[in-house]
This record gives C-alpha cells, structure tokens and sequence, in this order.
C-alpha cells in the first residue's frame, strides 16, 4: 500500500464526476483555505490515511463528499470492517505521510546531491564537496575546485559530519547551567549591552579563536567602531606567533610560506609537520607528485626532517634525524653555515652525527639550489623560522619553489601576547561583558595566565560553543553553535581564497553562528547570517551581476579572484644573524641538565582538544603509534630502558611545579631523552565519549615554552593504564610485506619461488571478460595519514566499536594501514601500506563459507552477503590478509536517533553476528554502472571512485578496470615495481601493490655511508 | 579366573571375576538400577552436575542475550574455546564407537564390560560436542541453512566448506551412534523390564524393549542390526574425526593447512577417548563394585591403545615440526617456532608433556597395574588433548601471516561457563545412565561366564550364539 497515494482528491480536475454543484463547491472549499502543505497534513491522521489507503484510491472521493449515498457507506463500512479484522493481524508501525507538496529544486528520491562548502581552519579553509541525501548530509568530500583540497580531506574533514550529529551537542540556550531561552539571554545580553554602549564598550572583550572569515572580520570591526573601547582577542592554540614572529624578523613583515613541492628535488623539514592536517591536504597531494615514481622515472624528491618526536612528515622522510628540541636550532644553523647564509659563520658545537648528518643535507640542498627548500616547524621557535626563510634565500628557492604572500588570518595577531593582556584585564575585573565566540580557552590557553579563574572574574560571560566545554562550564549562559555544515559563512583559504561556507542542512539544534551573535551585540538581533554573508560580498562586488557570481561561488565552492598574490619581501641582513645569536637565551636549552626534554604537539584524532568527543577520530588508529582512545607520553626506546619503563606504564611527569599522570608509550624513533606530550585529551567537560580520556598536557604549554622545553622529571609510579592498540606487532619479521625497492632498481625484485611455477589449482580458471575491478595502491607516496581510514568508516556506515572492544582486538575498521619498523629502533625507517580487502580471485574466505554468504561476482569483486551470513568466522580466519571484520557484539548504533541521520542510505547497516569488509564501495560501483547503462554502454575504466581513493590527499589510491587497457589502474599493474601481498599463496589479489622507493639508493656514488 | 575352557581370558588376567554364574551377573548388573538402594554419592554427584547444566543453561543464556562478543574471540583468532571444547568432546566420543563397533567386528571380547558405557559415554560427548558449532556461530537462530533443505530462497549450503561436511558427519555420527546403543540395549531392557518391582518401571522398560522376547527370530533381526550398525559404526571412527581436521586442513593458515591432520585427529580422537574410558571406568567400577567385570584386563589393554594411539599423536607431532622447517616456508616455520616458544609456549609444552612424556609410563607393566597411576595418567590425557587443540586452534591463528594483525586471546568467563557447563551436562546424563539403565551389558556379559560344557559355541557373529547358547537371551523367566 503505497502511502503517497491518499492524496486528496484534485478538485481543480474537471474531469472528476460530480453529482451537484454543491458536492463540487464542497470539494474546492477546504482546499481554498490551505495551502500545500496544510494539504498534507490533514492527512496525517493516522486513522484517516488508512482509512484511504484500504478502500483504495476512487472511495476517497466518496469520503470526501458531504453526501454519502447509503450503498456507498455500507460498501465503505463493510470493507472497513473486513479490512480492519485484516490490518489487525500485524500490527503496521504508526507512520506520518508528508506528501512533498512542493519537490525542491533538483532533489529526485534517493539519489544525492552535491553542495559546495568549506571547513574553516585557523591555517585556512579546506574546501568541501558534501554529499546529501534527502537533506541530509552524509559524506564529506574534497573540492576539487578548491585549491586547498583539489577533491581530497584530511581525517578531521571526513570526521566533521559525526561532529554534526553528535548527541552530545548542546542543543538548548542555558544560564549557569539551566536550560533558558534565547529570549531571556536576548534580554539579559542586550542591558549589558547597553551598558556598555554608554561607556563605549569599555568592559566588553571579545574572545574568537583565529578569524578568517572575511564576513566576521568586517562585523567585529564593525562592531569595534561601534564599541571603540572595546577589545577584540583572538586565542587558537596552535597559533602561527612563532611563525609570525620569525617572518618580522626576517623580512619586517608578517608573510605565510607557500612551498611548491612539485618543483622541489630536495626539502628539509625543520620539524615541520608539513604533510599533516588541513594544511597537509595541498602539501601531501604536491609532495607525492613530486615523489611518483612510474617505469621511467630517474628522480624523486629527497625529504630530510630533523624532529624530535614522529609524525607523518618524519615516516616520509629519506633521511630522518630525531634530535632533542634544543639540538633544532643549532642543527639548522649548521646547515645555514654550510649553505653560506650570511651571518652564521660560527656554526656552533654539534655531536659528530649531527654534524655528519647536517652536512650531507646541506651538500644535497646546495646541489639542488633553485629545487629545493628549507621549512620550519609552527612549534619552532621564531629563530628557526628566521633561519630557515634565510637558507631559502641562500638556495634561491625564493621566487621558484618558495613564495610568500599575506597570512591567512584576517587580523594577524601575537595572539600569546593578545590573550595575556586579556587575562591580566579579567584579572583585574575590569572586563564587564565577555563574549567568547566559539574556542575554549578555559582548556587551552597557557597554564601560567591561569585563564579559568581569571574568566571567572568577568561580570556577565558568555560562550558560544558546539558543546559543553570547559569553557561553558565556567559561563553564564552557554548559546549553542552551529556546526559549519548547518550555517551559513565564509572562509579564507591557504592562498587566499575565499570560500562560502554553505550549511547542508537547518540547525539541528537552537543554534546561533558567531555572525548572529555580533549582529546582536550591533544592535542586529534577527539577522541572519545568509544576509550578512551575502551581503558583506554584494557590497564588495563591483560588477552588475552580482546574482551571478554569487550562484557561481556557491556552485564552485570559491569566490574567483580572491587568492593572494605573492608578497616580495627582502630579508633584512640583521635576521639571520640575530637568529645565529646566542642560543642560550633559547628556553629549551635553559636546564637541559637536569631531567627530560619535552615537545607538545596536536593530537592526530583530538587535534587541539576540540575533537575529543568524536567517536571516529578517536577510534582511528593514531598514524604511528596505532593509540585509540588515549593519548600517551611518547618516549625513546632508549630512554625507556633507561628508566625502565614499559608500554602503558603509569609515570608522574613534573614541570615547573605541575604535575600530571600519564600512561607511557614507547615509540621508535622518538629522540632520545624527551618526550612528547599530545594535547587535547584529559578534558572534563567533552561529553560522555571525551570527558576524562587521556591525560591533559595543557598545564605544561606555558607562554615561553609553548611547544617545547626542558626539566621534565618522571617518576614511574608503578601501575599500568590500559592502552588499547590496533597492531601490537611492528616488525615485518623478515617477510615480504612492504617492499621497498632503489630507485635505480624498480625491477629489482626477486619474484617468490612458489610463483615460478605458474598457477596451480584444483578448480579451472575463471575468466572475466568484461569489467574486472582492481586497485592498486602506492606505498611510495602513501603517507599513512588516515584518511581513506575514516573516509571508508563514513561511507560505509562502519560502527564505532569503543576502547575495551578494540584493545579486545575488535576493531571494525574495513580499511586499516599497517605500519612497520624496519632497522634500528632508535630511527627506524617506517613502512606504511593500506590494506583494504585484496579481492583475491582465488579467495580463500569464499570455498569455507558453509552457507555461500561470501561469493565472486563476475567482475571479481569478493562480495558480502550479509542477510545470508551466519557468522561461523570461518572466512576470517582463512584469510591470509585479515581483513574481515565481525560484528561480535551489536556495534551499530540502532538507537540514537541524530545517528541514523549520517548512515550512507545506500549501504546496509550490519546487524551483530554479521562477518563484514571492504565492498569496494559496491554502491558507488552499482551507482555508475546503472548511469553507464542507461546510455548503453559499460562502465569507464576509471570512472568509479572509492571513497578511499576519492579521499587520499597523495592520490595513492588508484581504482578501475583492470582488463581495460587505457585504465590508470591497467597501467599501474604493468609497472616494474607492481607486486600482490602474499601473492605467493596464489589468492591472486585484485588489490596490489606498488613498492615503496628508497630515493637515496639510486644516488649510490653520493651518498654512500651517509646517515639515514 | 583362568580356567582352560574359558575362551576369552588371554595370558593370565581374566575378563571376568571368577565365580560368576548366568544369575549372579544378570543380578549383581540389574541391581544397580533395580533394587539396590540408590547412595547417597548418586545424589551428590548428581546435585554437581546439575549445577554444572545450571552454568551451561546461563552461559548460553548470556550469550544468546549479548552474542558471541561475551567470549574472548577477536580479529585474529575467530575460533576459540568453542572449537576447541567441539574437537576435543567429538574427539573423546570415538572411543565408545571404536569399542562397539571395531573391537565387536575384530571379536575382541573383552570390549564387552566396556562398551556399553563407553557408548553411553560417546552420545553424551556428541550432545555435548554438538553444543558448540551451534552456539559458536554469529546468529545461531539461522544455523539451519547449513542444512541442506528445499526452500524458498533458493539457496543450498555451499558444499565445499568442511564446516558443511562437519555437519553431515557429526549427524550422522550422532545417529548412528544413539542408535547403536539403543539397540544393543534391547535385549537389556527386556531383563530390566522382567525383573521390575514397580508398575511404572515395567511400564516404561517394557516400552523401551520393544516387545522384546528373546525369541530366536529377535535374535537373529537382532544380530542383523547391530551387525549393520556396527558395519555403519566403522568408518564413522575414522571419517567423523577426518572430517573435522578439514576444518583445519582445507584452510591456508599455517598450523592448519597440513595433510598430517586426517590421521593424527584420528589417532588423537582414539587416544582421548580411550582415556575418558578409564576416567571414567576407575571411579565406576570401584564404587559400584564392578572390578569382576571390568578387571585390570580392561584397564591393561586400554593402556596399551593409549600408549599405541599416543605414540602415533606424538609422530605426528613430530611430522608437524619437520613438515614446518622442511617446506622452507617462512610462515611455518614461524608458526612452528612461535608454537614452541611464543606467548602460547607454555601450552605446547604442557601438550608435550601430557601427551608425549606421561603416558610413556605405560610401557611399565606395573603401572598398567595401578589402578590409581592408570586414572592419573588418563586424566593428564584428557589434559593434554584438550591443549592438542588449544595450540592448534589459537597458536595458529593467532599470529598468522601478517604481522600487523598478530593478536592475543584470552578466554572470557564465559569461555569457561560454557566449557564447565558442557561437562556438566556429561556427568549429568551420565548420572542419570548409571543410575536407570544397565551400564555392563548384561546379556554380552553372560557370554563371558565360563561355559558349563554342554554347549559348543556356534558359529556366526559371536553374541548372538552365546545368547543362544545360554538361553538366557530375555526375561527371568527364561533364565537357566
């Protein structure tokens, strides 16, 4: 019984029987009082639709009609009745009909739209394409248009839609922790507004993290006209001050550092974690072109990264050093030396494999002078980012494959400085009114301006924030905000660019955006923020059209002719020099002597604190360390024999006087005699899912050590915290797993001996002769940083299993990257390979299913049935690959209603006993072969995208037909360097490899000997 | 007693007591469920094993409510104690079938005080066996799709999984075995039945005999059928526990993924079943005061095929090590290496022990002569067996070819309520066996009691003319 049939009857039909004029008025009256929807709605009752929908389709008119005829009643009555003794049988669940009185614009049932937006970052917007599904957004994508993202995301992006329909959001307007009303806050806000407009904004400070929405920018500085007294202070905690400070010493101004890796033989990374985050999208997609190696290739780019703790960039790296955050700054001076930048002639004391390691980099930057470039980490200090924009004037990368332009912050600010002056003011309870708009400084400012209790001495505080937070906590009133999927802004790129940030869907909550809450404080209340976006670019728009370029920034998700153009600086001769000065005055060599050296860094899943509540971030395996869940105190291997010290141990570490408690994790290749803190974890106010998990390393980010210093003291206290990990093993026990091959010697392997002898098997060979679908994945620009991870738990509406269940060892993540050690722990070179379900056309996990729930389609994809599955765990354990994932307990969330809103309508939701894995996101292949169809032909051979390969910043991840000839993926098997995993157990895998290359091997006459 | 005209008593042991006649054995059998005063034991014993079905009715209670995730099963190892309590209870059934079926073919007498318990023994394992791949699975409520039956979705089993063949054999197994002892025990539930004080006992042993009357046309149907069955019975011995190694042997894991498994499952099948028999012979005919009819006889030549199907495990132990370093493959020859030295070395060790090195004592005549050495030795079997198919089942798949997906299993509470539960199930029906039915046959006994002269014994199968020859086939009444 189809519930879009009862629909009234349509009186504007003349062709309709009528049997008087009065019957025919009667049917137009009600009509005339409602509009469509009402229409709709009078058929909500539930007793009356079914009434329609039983006597089918011609009595509704009858029913409709005020004279029912007596056979009429009797016939509808008698088959009512009849049908009613039936309907009771079983019982049909209470459903609402909502006709689509009006079908909006371009939305056709179950088929997605696409809308452009942008996630806004302090280091610049990433551009997205969202997928939406009957108003729902349900999938991130990278804009292709953007130049940020060219179609790729970072996990953060891909993540963001949980954030949208986490239950934990504040969802209602609360005072002090009761639920209010955005009236009543409207009323309260609005007197101590006015206060302030007769004192000129004397006591209102507002708080925002980094700004770089035009549109905000022109209201606060609007608003700061308004309330001239005022202050405006701008707080994210992973801030560019450093940066900035380093760029004022160098060139008096404050310039952003674009790097152009694809024109780059040679990069030295300065602890630069260039590769990771929002920012890393541009830069991994760059970087791996440059380091692409096809059959022809002669030349990859060489990274060389000096860090002290391990990120992304350092596995990258050809030639990794972990040095102590102290030994950075003399270590680039070294090689500043040696590259001859002026004023650093004395190139201070260095042990001899430092130096060793100095000079070869240097000799392999200068070769490449006018290829290369120099980066500085944002944790390093301003001297290092002074030295480091010199060397790239000395090795004139500036105008080839280095540029500058304005920084991406719409009001660049010492935001360190910004936020001290504000706490001594709250301090001095000179702050009146204070508006924190979105942030949470409470958590993350520097521990020394004790920021909570000085923001408890405002007189009227308010927050607005996604969530409760530590902030919140501490505020009169709590506005909730909405997520960036739901409301409207805007947002600059890297580079300058603008983009709308488009909401996909009405606030699901009583939320406001930071627009509305400053057109309050303007005097605006009401105002929306489409009109204020809109129209701060109207007023900005010179043409006539401005409809036009407005449907296109939207359509195309950036406002043309925004991007900055390159800023000409010249370095001031007193820069490097000064920066070459003495080191002592540098914090992190003030004390080395006594106890441990420390870095702080963001967290891979939490970030800076403000994804902690997210259950997919947390649940993604930490890209090196393979942590959920937590965060751990990183430590060398050495240095933890020292102390004795073992994974999951439980330490106390004191700085200056705070203490913390933080389990242990030993990690290989972290420098020696240091640590590293995560931040972000230890929250108390994240919601169930982020309150209490992990330690909090804010307390030890202090103004003049934010990122890093010295005196750390642990003390082993000799319990164990539970640390759950998704591979326990990190060694590849000598098999051939990830094959790594020289440069000069992609066909250099030797072929497995159980290969020579051909195919053997008891069954005769199937052939595929139409489309067979492969993927083939490259280890060698693979950077491991958890994308596709999260992009496919999205796509494919992966549960979300928590930390007793992954450290059970049940983790549920289709995708996963393995990550191994190889050589000397103490700088091991890191291998990383994404392993998806190979596909294999000879699949073990096929011949022992007993009930056939796993099979082969033509096309050689290793297909799931789950309505078929028993769940006997059978082809899990016959898979050599392990990549099949069961659903031991019920993981899927059926309950939680915000939940279900994200699910992928095209994919099945698993119920518990369930066997799963990779589909090749059989829905995004059914998908474009249904539209390949209709026009009569097969599908391309690289037309279908995997939300893996869609996703990957490095384009790693190559999907298509691999009998078709001209496909990407065709041509990538024909590479020397191509090889299956476990291809000798004669699975033929449908996902293949192409090896990882050692770009150092193919130099041999240069580089032998040369420290790794 | 070891009288010249006593057929059945090799060497110097006999198979029976001395001094037995037709009537004393029928009595001193039937009294046990008949008229001897159930004691107290029987009633503790009992109360134990209930509470033992008591866990095992909430162990699988709990896991029906939660699914399978209530055990300590993960991503590398998707079998755990549930396999290995199914192989390992499938593998101690063998004995009863070997005992009826084989040894009654191959006319080894002295099988006969034996096998009716080890038969009752061999049903109550496969019940208890059978527990397992049901509850084993993800959704157990769709377990009947294994089975091959007409329906609407069109869809058979997919025949080229052991798991399927599993199901065939152990039904089968299940079935000829329960009918085998039900069979046999005809001619028993005649006796029981005659000799019955109580209504409602005659009422029912009469309804379980079948009309049995010991008449020469029963016998001979009789001896048709248990010949059959027994002819049915044999292969089962060897194809069940076959059968249940292709769950291993057809798969590409290294550990499992050798063609040793057949017979060494086999042997190893034989060898714990055989030492359940003694666990459970010793305490029995002890309290019971059977020692004239299972005499140290029995518990000699069951030692020795424990030390014979034990020397056979052992080699394929030792074929397993040599298959692993000789295939020059990496992956065997870390597992073999992981086996013996891994986080799981301490079983396989232990394995070693129990079944390598222990039952090595049984070449000592004077231990085979201990009774209380015997019951020790078989219980280490049991042990051991049972971590046969812990390594086999978790070492193997634990680490398998991937490093980066190596893991731990640790065995949950409810790992260990179900197995508990299981055993109790055991001794519960066992319980209830010795306790209503005639755990000795009786009638094959008689056989045994030393010929009085008259009668020659006839050709044929060798039961049926000694329950000819003693006229003692059914009923008091026609008891000499």
């Amino acid at each position: 019984m189809s519930h879009l049939a009862p629909s009234a009857p349509r009186p504007a039909d003349p062709s309709l029987p009528w049997r008087s004029l009065d019957e025919r008025e009667q049917r137009l009256a009600p009509l005339a009082s409602h509009d469509e929807v009402g229409v709709a709605h009078q058929h909500d009752e539930v007793g009356a639709a079914h009434l329609h929908d039983e006597v089918g389709g011609a009595p509704s008119s009858v029913l409709s009609s005020v004279e029912l005829a007596r056979r009429d009643f009797l016939r509808v009555v008698g088959g009512s009745l009849a049908l009613a003794g039936a309907a009771a049988c079983t019982r049909q669940p209470d459903e609402k009909i909502h006709a689509y009185g009006a079908n909006p614009e371009a939305l056709i049932p179950g088929k997605p739209l696409h809308f452009a937006t942008a996630m806004p970052w302090a280091s610049g917007a990433l551009g997205l394409l969202v997928e939406s599904h009957m108003g729902r957004p349900t999938k991130i994508e990278g804009n292709p248009d953007h130049p940020a993202s060219l179609g790729a995301t970072d996990p953060f992006a891909q993540a963001a839609v949980l954030e949208l329909y986490d239950p934990s959001r504040a969802q209602l307007v609360k005072r002090s922790g009761a639920i209010s009303t955005w009236g009543a806050f409207l009323d309260e806000f609005s007197a101590a507004l006015g206060a302030q407009r007769a004192s000129g904004g004397a006591g209102l400070r507002i708080l925002t993290p980094t700004v770089t929405s035009p549109t905000l920018h022109a209201q606060l500085t609007q608003l700061l006209r308004e309330f001239p007294r005022a202050a405006w202070v701008q707080w994210s905690p992973h801030n560019r001050d450093a940066a900035r400070a380093g760029a004022l010493a160098a060139f008096g101004a404050d310039v952003n550092v674009h790097v152009d890796f694809t024109r780059c033989n040679a990069v030295l990374s300065l602890d630069a974690d260039f590769l990771s985050g929002p920012s890393g999208v541009r830069a991994a997609r760059d970087f791996a072109q440059a380091r692409r190696v096809r059959r022809e290739s002669n030349s990859m780019l060489r990274l060389a990264c000096a860090e002290s703790s391990i990120s992304l960039t350092g596995a990258a790296a050809d030639r990794r050093l972990p040095v102590r955050p102290s030994q950075i700054r003399p270590l680039a001076q070294r090689i500043a030396s040696k590259l001859g930048v002026a004023g650093v002639a004395g190139a201070p004391e260095l042990s001899a494999e430092l130096a060793a390691w100095a000079d070869a980099v240097a000799a392999d930057l200068a070769a490449q002078r006018g290829a290369c470039a120099v980066l500085a980490g944002l944790e390093q200090p301003a001297e290092v980012h002074a030295l480091a924009h010199a060397m790239n004037h000395a090795l004139g990368a500036v105008g080839t494959t280095v540029r500058y332009t304005e920084p991406v912050e719409c009001a660049p600010s010492d935001q360190a400085e910004a936020l001290r002056a504000l706490a001594a003011e709250l301090q001095a309870g000179r702050v009146e009114l204070l508006v924190v708009l979105e942030g949470n400084p409470v958590y993350d400012a520097p521990a020394e301006l004790s920021f909570g209790a000085a923001l408890a001495q405002a007189k009227l505080r308010v927050t607005l924030a996604l969530s409760e937070n530590e902030t919140t906590a501490l505020s009169h009133w709590h506005i909730p905000a909405t997520h960036f999927l739901e409301s409207w802004s805007d947002a600059r790129a890297a580079d300058g660019s603008v983009s709308i940030v488009q909401p996909l869907i009405a606030p699901l909550y009583d939320g406001r955006s930071a627009h509305e809450l400053v057109a309050v404080m303007a005097g605006k209340a009401g105002a929306k923020p489409y009109d204020l976006v809109r129209a701060h670019w109207q007023a900005q728009h010179e043409d006539d059209d401005f409809e036009g370029f407005w449907k296109r920034a939207l359509h195309d998700g950036v406002l043309p002719g925004k991007r900055f153009s390159t800023r000409s600086v010249s370095l001031s001769g007193a820069a490097a020099s000064s920066a070459a000065g003495d080191s002592s005055s540098s914090p992190a060599n003030a004390g080395s002597s006594a106890g441990l050296e420390y870095v702080l860094r963001t967290d891979p899943a939490a970030y800076d604190g403000r994804f902690a509540s997210n259950a997919w971030l947390q649940e993604c395996p930490r890209p090196l360390t393979k942590l959920t869940w937590d965060n751990a105190l990183l430590i060398g291997v050495a240095t933890a024999q020292r102390l004795s010290l073992a994974n999951g141990d439980v330490v106390e570490l004191a700085i200056e006087g705070a203490r913390v408690e933080a389990p242990v994790w030993i990690a290989p290749g972290h420098a020696e005699e240091c640590v590293t803190l995560p931040l972000g974890y230890g929250r108390t106010h994240a919601g169930p899912l982020g309150t209490g998990v992990g330690f909090d390393a804010y307390p030890f980010a202090r103004r003049n050590a934010r990122w890093s210093g010295a005196g750390a003291q642990l003390r082993k206290l000799g319990r164990k915290h539970l640390l759950a990990v998704t591979q326990e093993h990190h060694d590849m026990e000598r098999r051939d797993l990830v094959r790594t091959l020289p440069l000069g010697g992609l066909d250099s392997a030797k072929p497995h001996p159980a290969l020579a002898h051909g195919e053997t098997s008891m069954y005769p060979p199937v052939a595929y002769p139409g489309v067979a679908f492969g993927m083939v994945i490259d280890l060698n620009t693979c950077i491991g940083c958890n994308a596709c991870v999260i992009a496919c738990q999205s796509e494919n509406s992966i549960p979300v299993v928590g930390k007793e269940q992954i450290a059970a060892g049940r983790e549920m993540h289709w995708l996963r990257i393995d990550r191994y050690y190889e050589g000397d722990p103490s700088n091991p070179r890191v291998l990383l390979q994404p392993v998806p379900c190979m596909h294999c056309e000879n699949a073990p996990c096929e011949v022992v299913c007993p009930v056939g729930a796993t099979t082969h389609s033509p096309e050689g994809l290793n297909e799931m049935t789950y309505n078929r599955c028993v769940g006997t765990r059978y082809c899990s354990n016959n898979c050599p690959y392990k990549v099949r994932r069961f659903n031991f307990l019920a993981y899927s969330d059926l309950e939680t209603e915000s939940l279900k809103l994200q699910r992928n309508p095209d994919v099945t939701v698993r119920t518990r006993g369930v066997m799963e894995k990779c589909t090749y996101c059989v829905q995004r292949i059914q998908e474009k072969r249904i539209a390949a169809r209709r026009t009569g032909r097969e599908v391309g051979g690289d037309e279908i995208v995997t939300a893996c390969q869609q996703v990957c910043p490095a384009q790693a991840i190559t999907f298509g037909d691999i009998n078709n000839p001209q496909s990407a993926v065709a041509k990538l098997r024909q590479e020397p360097h191509h090889y299956g995993l476990l291809e000798e157990l004669n699975t033929k895998p449908r996902t293949t490899y192409l090896a990882k290359v050692d770009a150092l091997d193919a130099r041999a006459s240069a580089s032998q000997g040369e420290p790794r | 007693m070891s009288g010249p005209k006593s057929p059945h008593a090799e060497g110097g042991t006999p198979v029976i007591g001395p001094g037995h006649s037709l009537a004393s054995v029928t009595d001193q059998i039937s009294k046990i469920v008949l008229t001897r005063k159930t004691p107290m034991g029987w009633f503790i014993g009992l109360g134990v094993a209930m509470l033992g079905v008591g866990l095992l009715i909430s162990a699988i209670g709990w896991l029906l409510w939660w699914g399978t995730g209530v055990w300590g099963l993960n991503q590398p190892v998707g079998w755990g104690f549930a396999i290995i309590n199914f192989v390992w209870w499938i593998g101690i059934g063998h004995a009863g079938t070997l005992i009826s079926a084989i040894l009654l073919l191959l006319k080894q007498e002295w099988r006969t005080s034996i096998n009716r318990f080890a038969e009752a023994m061999t049903l109550f394992a496969v019940m208890c066996a059978g527990v397992f791949p049901l509850l084993h699975v993800g959704r157990p409520w769709l377990a009947y799709w294994l089975l091959p039956y007409p329906n609407t979705m069109g869809m058979w089993p997919q025949f080229r999984s052991p798991l399927l063949w599993d199901v065939f054999a152990v039904s089968t197994y299940a079935t000829v075995s329960a009918l085998f002892w039900y069979v046999g025990l005809i001619p028993d539930l005649a006796t029981l039945r005659d000799r019955a004080k109580s209504l409602v006992w005659k009422r029912i042993y009469g309804a379980l005999a079948l009309g049995w009357r010991g008449a020469a046309r029963h016998w001979e149907r009789y001896e048709t059928a248990y010949g059959l069955l027994a002819g049915l019975a044999t292969p089962l011995v060897v194809s069940v526990h076959t059968v249940v190694s292709f769950d291993f042997a057809v798969s590409v894991i290294p550990g499992w993924h050798a063609t040793i498994m057949p017979p060494y499952f086999v042997a190893g099948a034989i060898f714990s079943g055989f030492a359940m028999v003694l666990t459970l012979a010793i305490p029995i005919r002890r309290i019971y005061g059977l020692e004239d009819f299972i005499t140290m006889k029995h518990l000699d030549n069951m030692a020795k095929v424990i030390l014979a199907t034990g020397m056979i495990v052992c080699y394929g132990y030792a074929m397993e090590a040599f298959f692993a370093w000789y295939s020059g493959s990496p992956y065997e020859r870390y597992m073999m290496a992981n086996r013996m030295f891994g986080p799981y070395g301490w079983s396989y060790w232990a394995l070693i022990t129990c079944n390598l090195l222990v039952p090595q004592l049984l070449w000592s005549a004077r231990v085979r002569s201990s009774v209380a050495a015997l019951f020790a030795i078989a219980i280490v079997v049991n042990v051991g067996m049972w971590l046969e198919r812990f390594v086999i089942v978790v070492t193997s798949l634990h680490r398998d070819y991937l490093p980066s997906s190596w893991g731990m299993y640790y065995p949950t509470v409810w790992d260990w309520a179900l197995y508990l539960g299981t055993i109790g199930l055991f001794f519960f029906l066992l319980f209830l066996f010795i306790r209503f039915l005639p755990m000795i046959s009786i009638f094959e006994m008689r056989t045994l009691v030393p010929a009085t002269g008259e009668e020659p014994p006839k050709k044929g199968l060798h039961i049926a003319s000694a329950g000819a020859s003693s006229g003692a086939s059914a009923g008091e009444a026609r008891r000499p």
